[in-house]
């Protein structure tokens, strides 16, 4: 059994993409494999190059504001996957990671192109469609 | 017959599509085992008790499962919800993909 997820929002800019996170988390913890395929701006998901800030504006530290960071989420989302014994597979979509220059990823995540959503979504037992707005 | 899935996660006082998703809905209602409409996010706005989203009783009234994330309910700090509402774990969603429901997110 797996479910398949195409995610278009970059990262930092809608709710969308941590409701997504939670969906993908949520079925994870059920044993069930998931499948992503990060499209447009959602390739920037996974980058590794992130990096979190302090927030000067509330006086907090670094640690203090513990920012998150989505390419952590990704890597936690794989973690998880093996923990529970599921398959995870996030594929980026090339022509969109060579538009962003965004080719440092997490381990957990690979390139790959629409083609391999065609596949998913055959392979899964249902799809979600996140759309941007 | 196919059961239906429908995600809102658009505030129903903002956006006038929301309304368009009430109407398709009801229309799935009618050639369908089942429809769920699921809040997320700000379409959660619409699920307090006294709001004025005629469209959410309408729905409820003709059969279709109303439900809110119980996340984004506390979030939003909406503890008295309508009584035509159902609040619900984010979680149920994945039994609902699982089990082959159509669905369509806005």
């Amino acid at each position: 059994m797996s479910l398949t997820f195409l995610l278009m929002d970059a990262p930092y800019e809608q709710a969308r993409t941590s409701t997504a996170f939670r969906l993908i988390d949520a079925a994870l913890r059920r044993k069930v494999a998931v499948r992503v395929f990060a499209y447009e701006g959602a390739v920037s998901l996974a980058m590794t190059g992130q990096k979190p800030h302090a927030n000067a504006v509330h006086g907090r530290t670094l640690e203090e504001e513990a920012h998150p960071t989505p390419h952590a989420w990704v890597a936690a989302l794989g973690e998880l996957a093996k923990d529970n014994g599921v398959a995870f597979d996030w594929v980026n979509c090339g022509l969109c990671v060579d538009e962003r220059g965004a080719n440092e990823v997490v381990p957990c995540s690979r390139r790959g192109s629409p083609a391999d959503f065609w596949k998913m979504n055959l392979e899964s037992a249902n799809t979600l469609v996140i759309p941007t707005r | 017959m196919s059961k239906y899935l429908l995600i809102e996660s658009r505030d129903p006082f903002e956006a006038k599509c929301f309304s368009q998703r009430c109407e398709l809905a009801l229309t799935l209602l009618a050639e369908s085992t089942g429809v769920t409409v699921f809040l997320v996010e700000n379409a959660v706005l619409g699920a307090r008790a006294g709001a004025k989203a005629p469209g959410l009783e309408k729905l409820a009234r003709a059969g279709v499962s109303v439900m809110a994330d119980e996340f984004a309910l506390r979030e939003r700090g909406i503890n008295d919800l309508a009584p035509h509402v159902q609040a619900a774990p984010l979680d149920s969603l994945v039994g609902a993909l699982a089990g082959g429901a159509k669905t369509l997110w806005n």
